[in-house]
């Protein structure tokens, strides 16, 4: 309880520290991020609009879930060496396949009724894509995003591990900040976890069409969020 | 006639190492292959010793939660919080923290690793049981089955495959946050990538890690095959 009255002390008397370290676990984890999405997001939406690959596309989840981060990193050691890139690259790694699987889902599920009434009026394929099946299949697609994001957010603290910098730096260096540091790393990785959940929720809402809305937000069964990842 | 002194030399073994170590290329299979018997058997075993001891604990805490959980349904919420909340802690701080309470020992990371499979195992198998069809509920009661015999032999079985399911996922996790207990020195595949760390040597990364990827793809595939095989029904009834 004392360690816990410390970090809180800890928190308020190292703010700049904090606030570095969390624009640094930022750049990081928003880098990886925009990655993942540009390389998952196209591909899945791509399989999702032709139905096809859907083994490939539901599996590729299931296999990055099941990898293990701090391994990741490790082999990225490895081969990339020290720093930014290989952690980021071991990032995206780790979020793409959700976003992937989900991108698929989304796409492949909407309802076929509103394509085929879509190529009735005499849309053309890419039209349909954009226009019917990306507007439908956005809040599904998001919640993706949303658990990819609050997952890597919440992996970041191991790049402290591999010289990526990041609130980890303060976790992993308790010869420096001691346990309160510990602690007070753990409260603001969580509190940013949440934070990112909450902010990916308010733009899942907003890119949710009005005619969706109120009807339950569809997602993936996983854990919200899982700082312990880290 | 002196001894040979019997001590291992420090890797990488600087007399006989081969061109690929001198110059810590990327992976030296050699290396590998030579050294797996002494350096990655042990530490595989003892991954999969950390791993097997914390789902086995954490499914017995969660198994008896959940079915407190369903007749009491007030336990609900005490308990999901709970477990929700341990598992916002991130690992690596869990693991330290442990440390001034039950030492460097395979208890503190053990406690931490058990802490994190709780919510995955009670959410799955309280949903698990809350999904068991109302008709087959009433049927067995009808066929005049008691509230034991109802739960052994309608409910369990039919929650079968959601329990299995959360099984697997606390596996993978617990595979993966086993590699960081080794920040405290509980040996496990963690160990040797944190020796990298501190010696730069990229074999060891690299070996370390993919033996890491492989245990948690194969623990994850063999999971599978067990829910196939203790739940022939689900299989049968999706073809």
């Amino acid at each position: 309880m004392q360690t816990f009255v410390d970090a809180i002390e800890f928190l308020f008397d190292n703010l700049g520290l904090i606030w570095d370290k969390t624009l640094e676990h930022l750049a990081l984890s928003g880098a990886a991020v925009g990655v993942a999405l540009v390389l998952a997001i196209p591909l899945g939406v791509w399989l999702g609009h032709l139905h096809r690959g859907s083994f490939l596309a539901i599996n590729v989840s299931n296999v990055g879930r099941a990898l293990p981060s701090l391994a990741v990193i490790s082999i990225g050691l490895g081969v990339l060496g020290v720093g930014f890139l290989n952690v980021m690259v071991a990032l995206v790694i780790l979020a793409a396949p959700v976003m992937l699987t989900n991108a698929y889902v989304a796409v492949n599920q909407v309802d076929p009724d509103a394509v085929r009434a879509a190529r009735g009026m005499g849309m053309r394929p890419l039209q349909t894509l954009l226009r019917v099946e990306l507007p439908l299949a956005l809040p599904l697609m998001f919640a993706g995003i949303r658990t990819a994001a609050v997952y890597v957010v919440a992996t970041a603290p191991l790049a402290a591990l591999a010289g990526g910098g990041g609130l980890g730096d303060v976790i992993v260096n308790q010869p420096t900040y001691g346990p309160e540091g510990v602690v007070a790393g753990s409260i603001a990785i969580a509190a940013l976890a949440f934070a990112t959940d909450g902010v990916f929720a308010l733009l899942q809402h907003a890119v949710t069409p009005r005619g969706l809305r109120g009807r339950g937000e569809e997602r993936l069964v996983e854990p919200r969020v899982d700082t312990a990842a880290a | 006639m002196i001894a040979p002194i019997a001590q291992e030399p420090v890797i990488p073994e600087f007399e006989r190492a081969s061109e690929c170590i001198r110059e810590n290329r990327q992976f030296c299979f050699d290396w590998f292959v030579d050294n797996f018997d002494r350096e990655f058997a042990p530490r595989l075993l003892e991954h999969i010793e950390l791993t097997a001891i914390a789902v086995g604990i954490g499914f017995a805490i969660s198994f008896t939660a959940a079915l407190i959980a369903y007749t009491r349904g007030w336990f609900e919420t005490p308990f999901a919080l709970l477990a929700a909340f341990l598992y916002t802690i991130p690992s690596l701080a869990f693991f330290q923290l442990m440390v001034p309470i039950t030492g460097l020992t395979v208890t503190s990371a053990e406690i931490a690793l058990v802490s994190y499979t709780l919510l995955i195992l009670f959410r799955n198998t309280l949903t698990g049981l809350r999904e068991v069809p109302e008709d087959a509920r009433v049927a067995a009661r009808a066929m005049g089955l008691t509230q034991w015999q109802l739960l052994r032999r309608v409910e369990l079985p039919l929650a079968l495959p959601a329990i299995v399911a959360g099984i697997r996922i606390a596996t993978v996790t617990t595979i993966s946050l086993a590699t960081v207990a080794a920040f405290i020195g509980v040996g496990g595949l963690g160990q040797p990538i944190f020796n990298a760390i501190q010696s730069g040597f990229k074999t060891e990364f690299v070996a370390a890690g993919l033996l890491a990827v492989l245990l948690a793809l194969v623990a994850d595939a063999l999971l599978v095959l067990l829910q196939r095989v203790l739940t022939p029904w689900a299989r049968a009834r999706r073809a």
